[in-house]
């Protein structure tokens, strides 16, 4: 695979040795343990197995440690596994859940300098250089995508352009009248963007865009090939998730051969989700997560529920981390609209809010240009069929204003004839995802 | 002196307005009037006819979502300037119109329009005082044998 671009590493530390670097794992494998010993969920989980610090000899003693689950953070919501007092904490960000609530991480000062220096690291690997201008069209708020991307680019020098989300026809204008060198968004929305600047009249090769950082969502080789003819640029990718610090987790080099693992801050495991044993390398599996570095929030064993595969083999740019693939599928049924996390049981939660909408309902993903689009069907039963037309339109309004509420994202609903959803023995279908992201 | 409508939920797609009419066809129920509300993606169907138990039964025993509500059957001179004169009535009666369609048959200079009101007990009883003729069922069943 030849690099596309100039190979520039940004810290030392993503070429240590691998004996170097697991030393160093070890180390800081042992300082993470401490710290999290008094988290009420860890405390319990090493008195069961008799785990400390001092008893963490090897890499491998990591097997030793329980696994953490999105359940076990919302078991403990909002902030049961703070490992730091809370006014040591300087910044809180979530993501959605299975329930209405996101689950909150929190940052220490420290804890956002190393995010800023991880972002930094794939953005230089992706060719951002001090001298370049960056669109970020990511949200700025709880999400970690936007502030992630913003803090990296800062470290790395270079100017920031904070368009956030939305308004497409405006960020078109900024990035034509602004000359940006570098566009931060999720892959989909990069195909919106050239979609909506073609209807303008806008030739979306003609702006000055060179390179793209994308993440928050899965995407294809395909997508990666098409957004680069459209956009005129090479497009990298990079991964992350907020649980185990938001992006930064992995990115691409100027190879473009799987993204690079930071493992001197993430320690990780693919391993089988039914038997939780590891899989070999190169062989496809849940990624799990310890993020050994941080300080208000570390986490062991985080169950990622993303199915992925490792790369064991020296990478041409140097860096002597392991490699990614790109995220091929998810072990449970999150799905990701737009760059959003949504769960079909918080859909359900919203129509259970509307007396007599839950019992049939079917979720359609498609992908029909860029955006990813939810077409929730709903079937009319007795119980909210009405003979006026107001409230009919009432009763979508309503059940498009609770999924809203809910999930955040905005969706289609269309009220469908009762008995016309496919009725399933055992557990109904809930969704269907159209949208083609098969080749990994 | 009310009318029991029967409503019924379809989506806006090909044949789906055909199936609730089969189903009255081959139980022999013919309808008197109907009217259709329409959306770019639903509507919704409301009929009169003259054994709406039995059409509502046959119905739901053909999976359709069937509602009953009542209505209020309104004679009004069938020449310029009788609507509007109804209306005038129905304004002086604060009534509010949920909707409204029209009969297919009359009777000499008389045609009949279907009102949806929201209290149709309150209608009737302001209505007749105004001297409106409001048509119950056994009379409008008669005349639509006619």
């Amino acid at each position: 695979m030849a690099m596309v671009i100039e190979n520039r590493i940004w810290d030392a530390a993503e070429t240590l040795s691998r004996q170097n670097l697991e030393r160093l794992q070890l180390d800081r494998l042992r300082e993470c343990v401490a710290r999290v010993a008094h988290v009420p969920f860890y405390q319990e989980a090493f008195a069961k197995t008799g785990v400390t610090p001092g008893n963490i000899k090897s890499l491998d003693d990591l097997r030793r440690l329980p696994f953490t689950t999105k359940a076990d953070l919302r078991d403990h919501y909002p902030l049961g596994f703070l490992a730091v007092p809370r006014e040591k904490v300087a910044r809180y960000h979530g993501s959605s859940g299975t329930t209405g609530k996101p689950t909150f991480v929190a940052y220490t000062q420290n804890d956002l300098g190393l995010w800023a220096d991880l972002c930094a690291r794939f953005l230089v690997a992706g060719g951002l250089r001090p001298e370049h201008t960056v669109h970020i069209a990511f949200g700025y708020g709880l999400f970690t995508g936007g502030f992630g991307l913003h803090y990296g680019v800062e470290r790395v020098g270079a100017a920031i352009l904070p368009a956030a989300s939305g308004n497409t026809p405006r960020q078109i204008m900024l990035l034509e009248d602004m000359q940006s060198d570098v566009l931060v968004c999720t892959p989909s929305y990069a195909l919106n963007i050239a979609e909506v600047a073609r209807e303008q009249g806008v030739d979306p090769t003609s702006l000055s865009l060179k390179f793209a950082h994308f993440g928050g969502e899965p995407w294809t080789e395909d997508m990666r090939i098409q957004i680069e003819r459209e956009l005129g640029l090479f497009a990298f990718n990079n991964y992350g998730l907020s649980e185990v610090i938001g992006p930064g987790v992995s990115g691409e080099c100027a190879a473009r051969a799987g993204m690079h693992i930071q493992e001197d801050h993430f320690i990780v495991e693919c391993i089988d989700p039914d038997t939780l044993e590891p899989v070999g390398p190169y062989e496809y599996g849940e990624l799990v997560f310890t993020a050994i570095t941080k300080e208000a929030m570390p986490i062991i064993r985080y169950r990622t529920r993303d199915i992925a595969a490792l790369d064991v083999c020296p990478c041409e740019c140097g860096r002597t981390t392991v490699r990614m693939s790109r995220v091929k599928g998810r072990t449970d049924d999150m799905l990701i609209i737009r760059g959003a996390n949504v769960f079909p049981s918080q859909i359900e939660e919203a129509l259970l809010r509307v007396e007599g909408a839950a019992p049939h309902y079917l979720i359609e993903i498609d992908r029909p240009e860029a955006l990813d689009e939810v077409t929730v069907k709903v079937e009319v039963i007795s119980e909210i069929f009405s003979d006026r037309m107001s409230e009919m339109q009432a009763l979508r309004d309503r059940i498009d204003r609770e999924i809203q509420a809910v999930t955040g994202i905005r969706v289609k609903v269309d009220l469908v004839a009762s008995q016309s959803l496919e009725r399933s023995v055992g557990k109904a279908k809930r969704v269907m995802d159209r949208r083609k992201l098969g080749d990994g | 002196m009310k009318l029991t409508q029967l409503s019924l939920f379809l989506e806006n797609k090909p044949a789906h307005l055909r199936k609730p009419c089969s189903v009255l066809a081959q139980a022999g129920i013919n309808i008197l009037t109907l009217s259709l509300a329409d959306t770019q993606q639903f509507g919704i169907l409301r009929l009169i006819v003259r054994d709406w138990e039995k059409a509502k039964k046959a119905l739901e025993e053909a999976g359709c979502v069937v509602k009953t509500t009542e209505v209020v059957a309104v004679e009004v001179d069938d020449k310029p300037g009788g609507l509007d004169e109804l209306l005038g009535h129905i304004e002086k009666a604060s009534l509010n119109i949920e909707y409204m369609y029209a009969f297919t048959f009359g009777r000499e200079d008389k045609a009949i329009m279907i009102f949806r009101f929201e209290d149709p007990d309150v209608a009737v009883a302001a209505l007749q005082t105004q001297g409106v003729n409001v048509v119950g069922s056994v009379e409008l069943y008669d005349r639509s044998q006619r």
